[in-house]
């Protein structure tokens, strides 16, 4: 099963090389992929394993707080479709930084927003390789030469094997395909969760409303796990979570919007128009997927019980080879392994574009842009080299929790991308400056509240083993573990001051070129013939 | 893409057609984007800070709390579609926008 996806991957991959014919083709798959074909595509780049494995894993343990994650992911599309999709697709060509550097000084715009682009794509990739290192190892526990190294080394070899070979084609119909075997496993095992309850809601929703277990201290509990609270509840979080939950939903649903890897996806359809109709597709995809994620979620919390699921994240594999056997047990770890597959090929994608379109071309060789076959040769190095580090990053986090790091990514992307995305679209004066120390103060505030929160920060006692232990062990000096109530105010108000402080006339009078171009499409970046 | 460097961009931004289009695009994206934002937002602050009025039972065991989390779902997607509605109007309007131009 896990093998027949490998090889009809690859055989897409060798594909797909053939009908590259230069930089749009590799960078854009000659933006000639369709509405609903770029709206699995999106799907597919963004239904990770911190969908599939972190929220049912999330909702097993924690119960309703866990489907926050799920509204929240949803609701993000709406900031996506209505403020960044069509203006973004009109104006750019590769990259976020192509909106930035449209009228503002090319050299300095494009590589901080390539930092950040490279940032929040490797932070989001080594959750994702970490997940996959996980369940390779848990898949194949009969081999014992199998460490958690080699399985994690074997998914990044693959991946970079996907992107340098195939380009933006193959990796959009890794995604097409991922994101049809994701549904079709999650709506089976879902009717299999039903089929515990003899397709009755009243039964189901009874069981969770009673759910009796053993907690971690060994005495027996029942608890209502549709009631909010027990992850973010005034009481278990020492009077901070809901100012936490908040500030989680803030990063959630507006980190998506700065998402390097689902912004290159709308560069890949031929106009605004395709781009529109994309979203929507993958809003109903990503809708119904979040809907199943509480029979998937409550489904392993009442049938596998929260004292008897291994780690968080393994809760939805767990819960298959409960109800299916192993061959169902096998189908879904592929499944789950596809998905992770799917969204590295598409960060290494983004982050290559970046480096190579903005850093190589756009500073290093002053935006002389006549080389256009040079550009996908130093896109395929920076794939090999960004896949290396990460390969490396997650190896040594492998106890690191997954959510932690994908969340990580969504503030980051928050309070720097999105900033300097909606001011750039939309305000006049924004400048160079702006752009810069937006950029800059977005990325470093949000990372630097990682640090010094709790997720990293805290002491434990004796009794906590060695990997699960706080990187740091001192009292947390920032009590949120999400910082986005901060950051993304500061990344907006240090875009803005920074606008202020240096006015841009050029940029001012490029303005009006650039509202004709966002909202007209006049201009466009055209679709090339195969 | 050389076609359009001879485009008098400044012209075209200062047609009425352009900027009746564009404050009638501002208008309706700044209230849907209000709009969601506070939807969205009401669920964390309720289940946050006003945990045991989200926990009253609505019927059966199901409870505010999961029906006001649901019901987002489908505020996205009716949002969704009315902005598709809304906006296959704005592309007629930009497309005599250029060829008035």
């Amino acid at each position: 099963m896990f093998l027949a996806f490998v090889v009809a991957t690859l055989g897409i991959t060798v594909w797909a090389a053939k009908k590259n014919t230069g930089a749009s083709a590799y960078f854009a798959a000659g933006r000639s992929i369709t509405g609903w074909q770029n709206g699995l595509a999106v799907a597919g780049d963004y239904m990770s394993a911190a969908s599939f494995l972190g929220i049912s894993g999330m909702i097993a343990l924690y119960g309703y707080d866990g489907f926050m994650y799920s509204v929240g992911w949803l609701v993000a599309y709406l900031t996506v479709l209505l403020v960044i999709a069509e203006p973004l697709r009109n104006v750019g060509k590769y990259t976020m930084a192509d909106l930035l550097a449209f009228r503002l000084t090319p050299r300095p715009v494009r590589a901080m927003a390539s930092l950040s682009t490279i940032t929040v794509s490797t932070l989001y990739m080594v959750a994702q390789m970490i997940g996959a290192g996980a369940l390779v190892k848990l898949l194949l526990q009969d081999l014992p030469w199998l460490t958690t190294e080699w399985a994690i080394t074997g998914v990044g070899v693959l991946m970079v094997v996907y992107v340098v070979f195939g380009g933006m084609l193959a990796t959009t119909w890794v995604q097409i395909i991922k994101a049809i075997l994701l549904m079709t496993g999650t709506i089976f095992l879902s009717i299999l969760v039903m089929e515990h309850f003899d397709f009755s809601f009243t039964k189901f929703f009874e069981a969770i409303a009673h759910l009796t277990y053993t907690d971690k201290s060994g005495v027996e509990v029942t608890k209502n796990f549709l009631e909010p609270g027990m992850k973010f509840g005034a009481d278990v979080t020492h009077g901070w979570g809901p100012l936490d939950l908040l500030s989680l939903g803030l990063a959630l649903v507006f980190g998506t919007a700065g998402l390097p890897h689902i912004l290159v996806r709308f560069y890949t359809v031929p106009d605004a128009k395709t781009a529109r109709v994309s979203v929507v597709w993958a809003m109903v995809i990503i809708g119904i997927f979040y809907i199943l994620t509480t029979f998937l979620g409550f489904g392993a919390a009442t049938i596998l019980k929260p004292d008897h699921i291994v780690t968080d994240n393994m809760a939805a594999p767990q819960l298959a080879e409960f109800l299916g056997g192993s061959i169902f047990f096998a189908f879904i770890s592929a499944v789950a392994f596809a998905t992770i597959l799917a969204v590295v090929a598409g960060l290494t994608i983004s982050a290559s574009a970046s480096f190579a379109h903005d850093f190589y071309s756009n500073v290093l060789h002053h935006g002389r842009e006549n080389c256009p076959s040079m550009e996908v040769r130093v896109a395929r190095i920076t794939a090999f080299v960004v896949g290396a580090i990460s390969i490396f990053l997650a190896i040594k986090l492998q106890n690191v929790n997954v959510a932690f790091l994908v969340g990580l990514a969504f503030a980051v992307a928050a309070s720097a991308n999105l900033p300097v995305i909606v001011l750039s679209i939309y305000w006049k004066k924004f400048s160079t400056t702006g752009a810069v120390l937006g950029l800059a103060v977005g990325l470093l505030s949000s990372i630097v509240l990682i640090i010094l929160s709790p997720s990293l920060m805290g002491i434990d006692g004796p009794e906590i083993l060695a990997a699960k232990r706080h990187l740091i062990q001192a009292n947390a000096i920032f009590p949120l573990t999400n910082p986005g109530i901060v950051s993304i105010p500061l990344g907006f108000f240090a875009a803005i001051i920074g606008s202020l402080m240096k006015r841009e006339p050029q940029a001012e009078a490029k303005f009006a070129e650039l509202k004709v171009r966002a909202h007209t499409g006049l201009g466009a970046e055209q679709t090339t013939a195969p | 893409m050389n076609k359009t460097s001879s485009v008098d961009w400044a012209a075209i931004e200062a047609q009425p057609a352009f900027r009746a289009l564009l404050a009638r695009k501002s208008r309706f994206i700044i209230s849907a984007t209000i709009f969601f934002v506070a939807y969205y937002f009401a669920l964390p602050v309720l289940v946050g800070w006003f945990p045991t009025l989200m926990k009253q039972v609505v019927f059966g065991v199901i409870n505010l709390a999961y029906l006001f989390a649901l019901s987002q779902f489908f505020m996205a997607w009716t949002l969704a579609f009315i902005y598709t509605r809304t906006a296959a109007q704005w592309d007629i309007a930009a497309a005599q926008v250029i060829k008035n131009h």
